[in-house]
């Protein structure tokens, strides 16, 4: 009985981390053939570096998944805002509704429906013009915003009201209030928000599939089109780098929010 | 304390005029008047307990003058000013919130020093008058700490501090020693009655604590269900409640109900179960009016021999609870009725027991007549 939840643990951590670790090791495999281990080496991490189509794609990602978190939290912060502060309004339900539509709709239909608008609104306005970064960005922001919103809303929820009140009665006009207190009080959630908007992004295969365009291929699209080719090595070492990339944020996001504490 | 003849009380003479004018203030949610027709004067320098039971609407009227809220009908006045169109960091009023309210991520000293910055005072004179604050509260030690490294005794200093510091002409408390413990209670009532006479602050403070209300107050106004029912000096509120939710509110008190049988230019006669009970005249009271004597139980005297008293009844102990300076008898009435009475333990006495027969008496001036 008192081994049983070590050994649950145990088999949660196994069933989460074994096929990682496999991945990252595999990654170090001298031989050509995957699964087949044929010696220690790095040198698929050195070919990595000079195919220049993931390096490419790689940047694409990364600056699609930095613009379009920003975004996120901006827009998703006043999203929280007006749902949380402004009370009862017309057109709330609607506005909540929408906020919270991403997060229930499978992404193939906001895909799909996001491809449509910009077929549409090209053809009536002409922006955006073609398919690209930015309809990949403005996607992004879409589906991203509503995290954001869901997470800031409930730090506006559980933040004490009285706070504004009294930065208010101390002489703040409501503006000031907002940045000296509010958004203090609401950053930890700005910060997780982001990175949950930032990996999000990254991590979009199925969205962005819909609305990229020529030269804007995100680092999952060339990674899936290269597997559908057979698995090589060099994903391996692609993959493991990217599981770096991520627990390098989630650790300095954790260390950012014991700081606030 | 002043002697009780220099101490002010413009209330009394009402000759100057008032620093803050409540008129026939109301503020409903909805259907419901949390706040119904209050019409309240106070004076500059005072400090004015609200007291009341949970949900009577004390909170919403302070919120009010601090101009959280907005009244549905009637005016506040501070010093002469209308302050309905005047916005909360405008207004000349500075508020302790029951929560506190500090700001979690600024340490205790910018805390202090949020609202003298919102004024737009030099970083020197901010700095002195963050110290000087932080003496008078002694919390000298602690300006870099955050909130969340306080104690809850330490954290309320911090934001009485910062309600303080700008020196505001109204100080509104909301509760503000509620969540202490007893020994930090007094002290910091203490230290609030300090601060006021260095000050010359006006406060208002809220509380549903009354022995609180007593020590603290110049005058109390105790609310009913949005209502103030009574203003007065502690002393008047507890000797002269004028009615029955007053006198039972404030303190303990013996309630008996009867109707009004015979008055006389010195004295009234009540019928009651007990037999006739007399009580000082009262204008306003018609013969057969339903109404009752309030006693309260320290103004009893008990004896084991029959008295001449102007009011006297024989009862027996039914319990008694020893407290160490007093003793508090619960003795049960012929009628049924059980009525308390409150004796100092002196010297020399013999205390009452169980089942004895005693006999009760007090003074017709120590009745009060309330309606109900
Ligand atoms: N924003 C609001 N909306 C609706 N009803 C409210 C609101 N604020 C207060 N009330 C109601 O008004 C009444 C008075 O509330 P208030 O906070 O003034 O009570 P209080 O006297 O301060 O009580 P307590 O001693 O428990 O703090 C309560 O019945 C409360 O439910
Ligand atoms: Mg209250």
């Amino acid at each position: 009985m008192r081994l049983f939840l070590p050994i649950v643990a145990g088999l949660g951590f196994l069933f989460l981390y074994v096929p990682i670790a496999s991945l990252v090791i595999f990654s170090f495999n001298e031989s050509k053939l995957v699964t087949v281990w044929g010696g220690f080496s790095t040198k698929w991490y050195g070919e990595l570096f000079r195919d220049p189509q993931i390096i490419d794609a790689f940047q694409i990602s990364l600056t699609i998944a930095a613009i379009s978190a920003t975004l996120a939290v901006a827009l998703g912060t006043l999203a929280a805002l007006v749902l949380v502060r402004f009370g009862p309004f017309w057109g709330r339900p609607v506005l909540s509704g929408m906020t919270t539509a991403p997060l229930v709709m499978p992404e193939v239909i906001t895909g799909l429906s996001l491809l449509l608008l910009f077929v549409s609104m090209e053809r009536l306005v002409g922006w955006p013009a073609g398919r690209g970064m930015l309809t990949i960005i403005i996607a992004h922001t879409v589906f991203c915003m509503a995290y954001v919103a869901v997470v800031v809303q409930s730090r506006l929820v559980d933040m004490d009201d009285s706070l504004e009140e009294a930065a208010m009665d101390l002489g703040a006009r409501r503006v000031r209030v907002f940045f000296d207190i509010t958004l203090p009080v609401i950053a930890p959630a700005l910060i997780s928000g982001w990175l949950l908007a930032f990996t999000l992004s990254l991590d979009d295969l199925v969205v962005a599939s819909f609305v990229s365009g020529p030269g804007s291929s995100t680092l999952p699209m060339v990674i899936f089109s290269k597997v559908r080719l057979g698995v090589s090595p060099d994903v391996n070492a692609l993959a493991s780098l990217i599981i770096l990339v991520v627990a390098l944020g989630i650790g300095l996001a954790a260390l950012a929010m014991r700081k606030r504490r | 304390m002043a002697a009780p003849d220099t101490y002010p009380r413009p209330w009394r003479d009402q000759t100057d005029p008032p620093f803050i004018r409540i008129k026939s203030i109301t503020k409903r949610f909805g259907d419901f008047a949390a706040v119904d027709d209050v019409s309240l004067d106070i004076w500059q320098g005072e400090l004015f307990c609200l007291l009341g039971g949970s949900g009577c609407g004390k909170s919403t009227l302070l919120r009010m003058l601090a101009g959280f809220e907005t009244p549905t009908a009637g005016v506040v006045e501070i010093d002469g000013q209308d302050m309905s169109r005047v916005p909360p960091f405008a207004r000349p009023t500075n508020m302790m919130f029951q929560s506190y309210a500090l700001f979690p991520h600024m340490s205790v000293e910018k805390n202090i020093a949020y609202g003298l910055q919102r004024d737009g005072l030099g970083r020197a004179e901010v700095a002195g008058r963050v110290a000087e604050m932080l003496k008078l509260v002694q919390l000298d030690g602690l300006a870099k700490r955050k909130p969340h490294q306080l104690s809850g005794g330490q954290r309320q200093r911090v934001a009485l501090a910062r309600s303080l510091v700008k020196k505001p002409k109204l100080l509104l408390l909301d509760e503000p020693l509620g969540a202490l413990d007893k020994k930090l209670r007094e002290e910091t009532q203490f230290e609030l009655m300090t601060i006021q006479d260095q000050l010359g602050v006006t406060f208002i403070v809220v509380t549903h604590d009354q022995e609180e209300a007593m020590t603290l107050s110049t005058r109390i106004g105790v609310m009913d269900a949005g209502r103030i029912v009574q203003v007065g000096e502690p002393r008047d509120i507890y000797e002269r409640p004028g009615s029955r939710f007053v006198a039972d509110f404030i303190g303990s008190v013996n309630l008996f109900e009867g109707e009004v049988e015979a008055a006389a230019p010195d004295f009234m006669r009540i019928r009651t179960a007990e037999g006739g009970i007399l009580v000082p005249p009262e204008a306003g009271f018609g013969s057969r009016e339903k109404v009752a004597v309030a006693v309260r139980p320290e103004k009893i005297r008990l004896s084991r021999e029959a008295v001449g008293a102007d009011n006297a009844l024989t009862a027996v102990v039914e319990d008694y609870a020893y407290m160490g300076d007093c003793t508090v008898y619960k003795l049960k009435l012929p009628s049924g009725r059980v009525v308390s009475v409150t004796e100092t333990n002196g010297f020399g006495a013999e205390p009452f027991t169980w089942d004895e027969e005693v006999h009760l008496g007090w003074p017709a001036a120590a009745g009060v007549l309330v309606r109900g």
